[in-house]
């Protein structure tokens, strides 16, 4: 990468507000055992649904309140970020290696091998993806590794499309298609000129890809069928509260706003990385 | 041309088998599907006889089969459950459905056209910045969640809309708006970029040239050009809706075909999930031929070509 | 007399290029008037500067831009509007993506006319269909109904004129019309626009950089340099008698039959045409030219060179033929 394009990323607004925010993430997450201030799992059925310690009627205990078990807010939350966290990057890597490997493929070769990596990509995308994984969930029996691999197994497509046509251009460029007339290697061409090439529009499809998987993992949980309880996930402690919104709207508001903002930090470095290539591929 | 559109019919055809398959495939992945009927409690005779009765006892090959064939026919089994055909369950549900996701594109196109026209004609100003952030800030909302704060604010709060069911028009108002979200950006965006492109266009310059007043430049040259990929994308993102019905009808417990999977999956009732697994997906091939027709139809290079 | 379009110390700046510094020029009802010069001279600019046209972040100051006697330089959007199309019309240089793709011939022709004059559809169709066989197209019928990509470059480009001549226009800019075809075509579309001209009186601001089609069609010609009117003069006399050593140097690149000897090399000019920043003073020709001198980096004076002949240049009018000796 020319040393102007990586001091344009990050010099732009967007990457630092994402970088801030999915760094932290990722600190939080990494510590959270030793961070919270109270066992996630503590159930204290005395204190239940205590208000946020800066609202009405908070307890200075609690920062982030209690939930409906009297569970420290605060510490499901932290503990939730790892959940949301590690689902997403293992998520990325599953669907990664699927979708970037039939990408690679169907643009390589071409012919033959290219219509069927398309006919797999056409058949996945016509597949609804949230009702498959439910169903797979109920049947199997959820747990957190099933969704890893559930949303691994369906998140592919995006990575195979773009890893097929960037493919195909690189594979078409003048001087890369010269070097395979004069005879170098499948595999030269492969790993010298289509994967550094490849690797930047990549990595913006594994950003939105991560952040799908987030909000996905928070649906599937959210309609009980993902990460199984007591397991603090963001959706789940969303479902585990909505009873409660109405009277204490803050039980669905906090879980609810950690998601939101985690995947709008993922979107912004995905958009700063899309927005550095884009007006670099145009000039 | 026609040509086009038969191997692009052949290969909807065929994608259309293979999901049927997967569909099959789906309900099998269990193990045993008897086991997973008859609940925890059952005895092994109780298992015995469902086996029987469904006729899981035989090869596998030929349950494939006959469920394929059946399937062809639109004859999906009976339900578990509701004890009734499966077809006529989920006939019975789609209005809502189809009404939602109708509902939920319109308001995304109303909102992310205008948008995205003014975000183009306003390049690199603060106005084209806010609406990259909008766009952004429906991109990382979750569905669910935005469904929960709604009906907090306007069903409790303002006590303006239904908070549940559709009784009334008035009741799709908010699943509406929640699901056109999960559509806004990627249309805004889509109309932003095609706009911006088709304005840098020689024939924008040639329209200026020929005095042409500045709402016929932007609306006739413009977006009639922009709106091709627009439409087509439109008809993709109607899929994608009807897919993820399942959340918003769940929260907004709105008996839709979401509705009845996610009542069937947590009953085990696999004939009606992997039936509405199959009419989704169905429909979604249907709603791409559509987008490639419509293309075809707008773009006169495709269609004279 | 009144001239259909004059142009006096025109100054377009684009960010931090001074594309157009004080051009001036004049083109009188019924002649063909050419602006020549290497790409990159301001040529393109100035047409659409008289247009109305120029892209965003473009900045324009005159002392005059008058058109049919009016002064059209304080037009503000509107008003150029309905200049545009009907008074003064104008075509580009790419008749490949000129035409909008989504739109029939006959309808991108008949709103113009629609536009400006509110006419009918039928009326309309009848006068497109009319002017598409002046110029030179069969079954126009046909064509009105068909669309752009169904159509050849050089059909394409007789359509965009046909399209320019709805309104009957007083003056046609034309912008390099004839680069992006072939030459044959080439030849039909000038002989076109030649015969156009004499018909119906049209004044044409045509801007080429072929000296061989300035030679064939124009009644006058401008020499463009740098953002500069450096010559102005008689088709006839500016080919006789060139007085800038930038029009020299450009007659001297092109090979005249029985003039130029076999073997011997063409002309050429040394180096590229600068980028200018606003606040250059001074010839922008002196660091190519061979002639230049002390007295080019300040204020350029115009001189009078014979018959309506100017010139932008520190040189005694005289000076060519000392060079020739």
């Amino acid at each position: 990468m020319p040393a102007g394009r990586g001091a344009r990323l990050l010099r732009s607004p967007g990457f630092a507000v994402g970088a801030a925010i999915v760094g932290f993430a990722a600190i939080v997450a990494l510590l959270a055992p030793w961070i919270v201030p109270y066992d996630p799992f503590a159930i204290d059925l005395d204190r239940r649904l205590v208000p946020p310690s800066f609202m009405e009627g908070g307890d200075p205990r609690n920062f982030l309140g209690t939930d409906q078990l009297g569970r420290d807010y605060f510490s499901r939350l932290i503990y939730g970020t790892r959940i949301s966290m590690v689902i997403g990057v293992l998520t990325v890597i599953t669907s990664g290696l699927i979708g970037i490997t039939l990408g690679i493929l169907g643009g390589f070769y071409g012919g033959k091998v290219d219509d069927a990596v398309v006919f797999a990509i056409t058949t996945r995308l016509s597949i609804p993806a949230v009702l498959v994984a439910l169903a797979v969930a109920a049947l199997r029996g959820s747990s957190f590794m099933l969704v890893v691999l559930v949303l691994g197994l369906l998140l592919w497509d995006r990575f195979a499309v773009v890893a097929r046509s960037t493919t195909m251009q690189i594979r078409n460029l003048d001087y890369v298609a010269a070097a395979w007339c004069a005879g170098v290697s499948r595999w030269w061409v492969l790993t010298r000129e289509v994967l550094p090439n490849i690797a930047t529009h990549l990595a913006v499809v594994a950003t939105l890809e991560m952040a799908l998987a987030i909000l996905l993992e928070a649906a599937l949980s959210f309609l009980g069928l993902g990460v199984p309880p007591p397991l603090p996930s963001w959706g789940l402690m969303i479902s585990e509260a909505k009873e409660y919104m109405f009277f204490s709207p803050w039980v669905i508001i906090v879980p609810g706003a950690a998601l939101f903002v985690l995947v709008m930090g993922v979107n912004l470095l995905g958009d700063a990385l899309r927005d550095m290539m884009g007006t670099d591929l145009s000039r | 041309m026609l040509r086009f559109f038969v191997r692009r019919f052949a290969v909807a055809v065929l994608v259309a088998l293979t999901v049927l398959t997967l569909a099959f495939m789906l309900t099998r992945l269990s193990g045993d599907l008897a086991i997973s009927i008859a609940g925890p409690n059952a005895t092994a005779a109780d298992v015995e006889q469902i086996r029987q009765v469904y006729g899981l006892n035989r090869p596998l090959y030929v349950q494939y089969l006959d469920w394929l064939g059946r399937a062809l026919q639109g004859d999906f089994g009976e339900s578990y459950f509701f004890r009734d055909r499966v077809a006529k369950l989920i006939a019975g549900r789609m209005p809502v459905t189809v009404t939602l996701g109708l509902v939920g594109l319109s308001i995304a196109l109303v909102v992310s056209l205008p948008l995205g026209i003014l975000a183009a004609v306003k390049e690199g100003t603060w106005v084209d910045r806010l609406v990259g952030v909008f766009a952004m800030i429906g991109q990382a909302m979750p569905s669910f969640w935005l469904g929960l704060l709604l009906m907090i604010v306007f069903g409790l709060q303002l006590a303006w809309l239904p908070i549940s069911g559709v009784e009334s028009w008035d009741g799709f108002i908010l699943p509406g708006v929640v699901l056109a979200f999960s559509a806004i950006p990627s249309l805004t965006r889509l109309t932003r970029s095609g706009m911006i492109e088709a304005l840098a266009s020689d024939y924008i310059r040639t329209a200026r040239a020929k005095g042409l007043t500045r709402l016929s430049i932007l609306v006739k040259h413009g977006f009639r050009n922009a709106a091709i990929p627009v439409v087509s994308i439109a008809a993709v993102q109607l899929g994608f809706m009807l897919g993820g019905s399942i959340v918003i009808e769940t929260v907004f417990a709105l008996h839709g075909v979401g509705y009845l999977a996610w009542e069937s999956i947590s009953k085990n009732d696999f004939p009606v999930v992997q039936a509405v697994v199959l009419v989704l997906a169905l429909i979604y091939i249907g709603l791409t031929l559509l987008a490639d027709l419509l293309n075809a139809v707008l773009d006169p290079r495709l269609r004279t070509g | 007399m009144i001239e259909l379009l004059e142009i006096r110390d025109l100054r377009v700046t684009i960010g931090s290029t001074a594309a157009v510094r004080g051009a001036s020029l004049a083109v009188t009802k019924g002649e063909t008037h050419c602006l020549v010069g290497e790409s990159g001279c301001g040529k393109s600019i100035t047409a659409l500067s008289v247009m109305g046209l120029l892209p965003r972040g473009a900045r324009r100051e005159t002392t005059a831009l008058r058109f049919a006697g009016e002064e059209i330089g304080r037009y503000g959007e509107r008003e150029m509007e309905r200049l545009r199309g009907d008074r003064m019309a104008m075509i580009f240089q790419e008749p490949m993506t000129s035409l909008n793709p989504a739109y029939t011939v006959g309808s991108q022709m008949t709103e113009v006319l629609r536009r400006h004059r509110g006419t009918s559809r039928a009326q309309a169709v009848d006068r497109a269909a009319e002017l598409l066989a002046r110029v030179g197209i069969t079954a126009p019928g046909l064509r009105l109904g068909q669309y752009p990509h169904q159509l050849s470059g050089g059909l394409r480009q007789r359509v965009m004129i046909a399209m320019a001549l709805m309104c009957d226009p007083e003056l046609l800019i034309a912008d390099e019309p004839t680069t992006a075809l072939d030459v044959t075509v080439q030849a039909q579309i000038l002989r076109l626009l030649a015969g156009l001209q004499k018909d119906l009186g049209l004044g044409i601001l045509l801007i080429t950089h072929d000296l061989g089609v300035v030679a064939r069609v124009a009644d006058r010609v401008s020499v463009m340099y740098a953002g500069e009117v450096v010559e102005s003069a008689p088709t006839a006399a500016l080919f006789a008698a060139p007085k800038h050593p930038y029009t020299r140097g450009l007659l001297s690149c092109v090979p005249v039959p029985g003039k130029v000897k076999r073997d011997e090399p063409l002309g050429s000019i040394p180096g590229v045409v600068p980028r200018i920043q606003p606040g250059f003073t001074g010839c922008g020709f002196r660091d190519r030219c061979a002639w230049a001198n002390a007295a080019c980096a300040g204020s350029i004076p115009r001189r009078g060179a014979g018959e309506g002949h100017e010139v932008l240049c520190t040189l005694p009018p005289d000076w060519s033929r000392e060079a020739a000796a």
